[in-house]
């Protein structure tokens, strides 16, 4: 045979860091999703991030209290190498980046060529074109942490200066990026406020509950706060996180074992809590999604309720059918980090939780456990129709978006 | 048959990669001592680009005899490519997975001559 010798060609890119441009950081997704042909589906990442901290100085002018804000202001013009001002972000955003391994976790310092754009706006226009999708909602990533926070106020400042930021400086360059506004839980009053505040602003697709926090749920003092979004038409969600002093996961000594309980335990405690106390039949029209947990608690949690439930029914009286029921009914759940090693697992979870029609494609985007859309489309037990809905439709109605996208080819 | 040239032996320093394009593949040839592997450019998790991420030798657990742990240390024969989009690690030389063996780079034969460095899809 002849053996006809061709010169490679160097690939321009040798080693991804954290200056390379998301768009050849997500190259991979980008070249699968037009091998499967995406320009054609509409796909809605439900939980994105930015992070927020690097314009904290922009997001702090934005407090209403003005001695705070003068502090801040101050702060930030006169302190060098201190943590952004108020924030109480845990522990473990330190190590996220498994010592370097990850390096998008560790920093997107690639360059931003547009002046007279905001670096948010580029980074998330950039994931969008990378991970093909139509919409994407934007949460933060250290005040994921503010329901910690030993000052409640200052949950109340920082978040309404934020979500106020949010919509007036970022999401309007774009309308598909969305955002369910950060609810100031550990203050009820302040929260209602909130949303009376942006319900109707028009990138406002819903209203978030960051899920670290030692709050039930079901306390007398969140009723008016769940009517008033129930009345809005649009969900709740609870954003889960992890808090490492946490006395429980305060015993996990890598950040790995922590992160896998803390995120599936802040919102298997709040589900708990929503069930048992029959939120979704004091508000049944309140949709609910459970965001970040990844899906094998669903199942857990299910069964687990179920069996008790039926020997003690008189602690539910609110309750007209099993607390699955509900869960698979009435709430909705985003899928990343979606558990994947076994797929029979897999495959029972999406049935027991209704996955054709509650189930929500997100990304989490940069974070280091990210999803691209091809963890759903790539299911072999999953028909064409099942695969749109998750990766879009159910959002879209949910949310009510409009379906024909947003050009993104 | 074509086969395409990589480079030079000696335009590779030991334990360095080489990223190059043939036939609109993507692939990852490595240097260790005076040996060359090379690796498809997609990682069998989620078909990220884990060739064109960091080099970090394999990490051990430092137990001693009587089974208590002195903390992690570096073993520094073993070389890892990790794949930057959520650090799943490989053995440069085997392809595998250090904690799971049914999780393995896709090979790409790989010839040398006396100077130069060939890959073959």
């Amino acid at each position: 045979m002849d053996r006809l010798v061709v010169q490679a060609k160097d690939h321009p890119i040798q080693e991804l860091d954290t200056k390379t441009d998301t768009r050849d950081y997500l190259a991979h997704s980008r070249k699968d999703a037009e091998k499967k042909g995406f320009s054609d589906w509409l796909i809605v990442d439900v939980d994105a991030h930015h992070v927020e901290s690097v314009s904290w100085p922009e997001i702090t002018s934005y407090i209403d209290d003005p001695v705070v804000r003068h502090q801040a202001e101050m702060y930030h013009k006169e302190r060098v190498g201190s943590p952004p001002y108020g924030l109480n972000g845990d522990l473990g955003l330190r190590y996220q980046d498994v010592g370097g391994r990850i390096p998008h976790q560790s920093s997107q310092r690639e360059i931003i060529d547009k002046k007279d754009v905001h670096r948010d706006v580029v980074l998330t226009k950039r994931a969008m074109y990378g991970l093909a999708v139509d919409y994407m909602v934007i949460f933060p990533t250290p005040m994921l942490f503010l329901g910690m926070h030993p000052q409640t106020d200052m949950e109340v400042f920082l978040s309404r200066a934020y979500n106020r930021w949010l919509t007036e400086r970022i999401l309007p360059s774009d309308p598909g990026m969305l955002t369910l506004v950060y609810l100031p839980f550990n203050t009820p009053n302040e929260a209602l406020k909130m949303v009376e505040e942006f319900a109707n602003v028009p990138s406002v697709i819903g209203f978030c509950v960051t899920s670290t926090r030692y709050k039930p749920v079901h306390a007398n003092e969140y009723m008016k706060l769940y009517r008033a979004i129930e009345e809005t038409g649009k969900p709740i969600a609870f954003h889960a996180g992890y808090h490492w002093q946490d006395p429980s996961l305060a015993t996990c000594n890598t950040f790995l074992g922590m992160h896998a309980l803390g995120f599936a335990w802040c919102n298997i405690v709040h589900m708990t809590n929503w069930i048992l106390n029959g939120i979704p039949e004091r508000f049944p029209k309140l949709n609910s999604i459970w965001v970040e947990s990844g899906l094998s608690w669903i199942p857990f949690l299910m069964q687990r309720l179920d069996d008790q439930y039926l020997m003690r029914q008189s602690e539910a009286p609110l309750l007209k059918k099993m607390p699955s029921e509900y869960m698979s009914q009435n709430c909705f759940y985003s899928c990343q980090p979606m558990e994947k090693s076994n797929l029979k697992a897999l495959e029972c979870t999406f049935e027991m939780i209704n996955a054709n029609s509650q189930l929500l494609y997100s990304s989490d985007w940069p974070h280091f456990d990210f999803d691209t859309p091809s963890v759903i489309y790539d299911l072999p037990f999953l028909d064409e129709g099942s695969k749109r809905n998750i990766l879009g439709l159910n959002s879209a109605k949910l949310f009510n978006l409009d379906v024909s996208g947003t050009k993104k080819y | 048959m074509r086969v395409f040239r990589v480079g030079k032996i000696n335009d590779f320093k030991d334990r360095e990669k080489k990223i190059v394009i043939v036939d609109n593949n993507e692939v990852g040839v490595f240097r260790i001592n005076n040996n060359f592997y090379a690796w498809k450019n997609v990682c069998p998790h989620q078909g990220g680009p884990v060739c064109q991420g960091r080099l970090f030798p394999l990490v051990k657990e430092n137990l001693d005899p009587e089974m208590q742990s002195h903390g992690r240390i570096y073993d520094e024969k073993k070389l890892n490519i990790v794949c930057p989009w959520h650090g799943l690690e490989f053995d440069v030389e085997t392809g595998l997975h250090p904690g799971n063996p049914n999780l393995k780079l896709d090979p790409i034969t790989i010839e040398i001559d006396s100077e130069t460095v060939y890959v073959q899809l």
